[in-house]
């Protein structure tokens, strides 16, 4: 054991540490991204409070397209755009752009049924005080639904997890580009081991703590 | 204070229309209860949300306190909002805060300062009753007391109007009479007029001045609570009352009875209940009056009795009888085979 963390302890580390840094970063940009496209589904849909097939039409195929795309066909579909946006399409930063991308519209897909479930009732007697409508999106809206926009989150950042496994192949290291290159490729078994253990405490310890928010945001 | 003249509204659903209001008029004047009464279907929903807008009728004008409502831009109808206090049956409480942040939220939401949020809700909380609730959340409340910081998150804007929309349908009798007579302090201490809709007969009965009758989104028969409730005209009125129902007696025992004298119902208004009316009756016309049927029912200012009775005698003297009981302050109807 002692030997085995060692001769491993600093890549692991090293690769936890890629991991975190991708799944954070690519979740801060795909809120910014998701939240206003989750809302503006919410609203345009029928009978919501800017009714606009149009523009519900648009957002709603967009997101369908992407989410039919596999992240890893994305990764390398991606590449032209990836490089004008970061200018790279390896390391970290290259990859921070597909996960947005695969993770974004995802994210508006859960906001999109968290809000839903907001009674209407509510937002109609907001409505009846005369609050303008961005106000009751943010106080109304969003609080009401901020339990399931947290277990919803919970699952995105899940996700993530798992998509960053695919980042090897652009460079960017992480948790599973280390099992796959150690692990399968050069046939150490017991580092696939090491990493297997080390995301199902991960994913536990982020499935717990959404968990735990979820419950206490929920009042009743 | 609100007055809706010739309001219709279509909405359509695919190819088909639905007219939920067919050209509906009415006045509610300042301080008063206006009830509207009918079943559900008739449009009273729809109505209400006509007064604040949160529907926009087809047709016709919506007119608060003098101002067309329907020709004011999206701020100055937040402005009016702000001034027109909403509940419904549902209570429509954010679950996610507590009793008093339910009523301080709107609030803040409007700029009111901090100290007067405080000192607003406080009061409210305490007209309402629900002081030492204050930090309960939604979940943790009975129906009435939900309605209760519904009323008063309303009244914390300090509204001239209040609409109730069905606040009272989801609660069992007893809480249903607390409310109403919450209501009714409303009304009188505060001077808040009040427009309410429900389909329940009692409501109208306890608190309101006036009241609407709607079937099929039109307004079938309006007046003041005791005309409509002793003299209704039509018959959709009559079925909500239905008297004819309290006092249904067996067509046999009816029939009987019909072969000795006449059936009439009588019905009391306030003052008239104090003079012996059947005692003078067997007096002076030589007939027998008997009780079959009777009760009181309680309106806002005044009792009405309703009396079924049996009068038995000779033809004429029945009919000389009858006709004093029409002299009388008393509404009287013969009731046939």
């Amino acid at each position: 054991m002692a030997g085995f963390l060692n001769e491993w302890g600093g890549s692991i580390w090293d690769a936890f540490i890629q991991t975190t840094q991708m799944t954070l970063i690519s979740l801060a940009f795909s809120i910014l991204i998701g939240l206003p496209l989750g809302v503006l589904l919410v609203l345009t849909r029928r009978n919501g409070q800017w009714d606009n097939p149009i523009a519900f039409t648009i957002v709603n195929s967009l997101i369908n397209v992407i989410r039919s795309i596999p992240f890893i066909i994305l990764l390398f579909f991606l590449l032209p755009f990836t490089k004008s946006v970061v200018g790279t399409t390896i390391g970290v930063k290259g990859v921070i752009v597909p996960l947005v991308v695969a993770c974004a519209p995802y994210i508006a897909r859960l906001l999109e049924t968290a809000m839903l479930e907001v009674s209407k009732g509510v937002i109609e007697a907001y409505q009846s005080m005369g609050i303008s409508t961005p106000k009751i999106i943010w106080h109304v809206i969003i609080r009401e639904a901020r339990s399931s926009i947290i277990l919803g989150l919970t699952i995105a950042i899940i996700g993530l997890i798992g998509e960053t496994a695919m980042a090897g192949f652009v460079g960017a290291g992480g948790l599973g580009d280390l099992a796959y290159q150690f692990g399968y490729v050069r046939f150490q078994p017991d580092v696939m081991y090491a990493v297997i253990i080390i995301l199902i405490i991960i994913v536990q310890i982020v499935q717990s703590v959404g968990n735990l928010i979820a419950r206490r945001l929920k009042k009743n | 204070m609100i007055k809706l003249e010739h309001i219709s509204k279509t909405f359509r659903v695919g190819k088909n229309k639905i007219e939920a209001l067919k050209d509906v008029s009415l006045e509610v004047n300042k301080g008063e209860i206006f009830g509207v009464i009918g079943f559900s279907g008739a449009g009273k929903s729809t109505l209400i949300r006509c007064i604040n807008l949160l529907e926009r009728p087809t047709n016709g004008k919506v007119f608060v306190e003098d101002r067309n409502v329907l020709t004011l831009n999206k701020k100055d109808l937040r402005k009016l909002r702000r001034k027109i206090g909403m509940i419904f049956q549902g209570y429509n409480l954010l679950e996610t805060a507590t009793v008093y942040e339910n009523i301080a939220t709107p609030l803040r939401l409007e700029g009111v300062p901090k100290d007067e949020i405080k000192q607003r809700a406080e009061k409210y909380l305490d007209i309402v009753g629900l002081t030492d609730r204050r930090n309960a959340f939604p979940s943790q409340l009975s129906g009435g007391q939900k309605q209760r910081v519904a009323i008063a998150r309303a009244l914390a804007h300090e509204p001239e109007i209040l609409l109730s929309d069905e606040a009272t349908s989801a609660l069992d009798p007893n809480t249903t009479d607390a409310i109403l007579e919450l209501l009714l302090r409303v009304n009188k201490e505060l001077g808040i007029t009040i427009f309410l809709i429900t389909h329940e007969l009692n409501v109208i009965q306890r608190i309101c001045d006036r009241v609407a009758v709607m079937e099929n989104g039109k307004v079938v028969e309006q007046g003041s609570v005791v005309d409509v409730f002793t003299r209704p005209q039509q018959a959709m009125t009559k079925r909500f009352i239905s008297n004819e129902a309290k006092f249904a007696i067996p067509a046999q025992l009816r029939g009987e009875l019909l072969k000795t004298g006449k059936l009439v119902k009588l019905t009391f208004l306030g003052e008239s209940s104090k003079d012996p009316v059947l005692a003078t009756l067997a007096k002076q016309f030589d007939v027998l009056p008997s009780i079959i049927a009777g009760g009181i029912d309680q309106l806002k200012d005044q009792s009405v009795g309703n009396l079924l009775v049996h009068i038995k005698g000779d033809q004429s003297k029945v009919e000389t009888a009858v006709k004093f009981l029409h002299e009388q302050d008393v509404l009287v109807e013969e009731v046939n085979a």
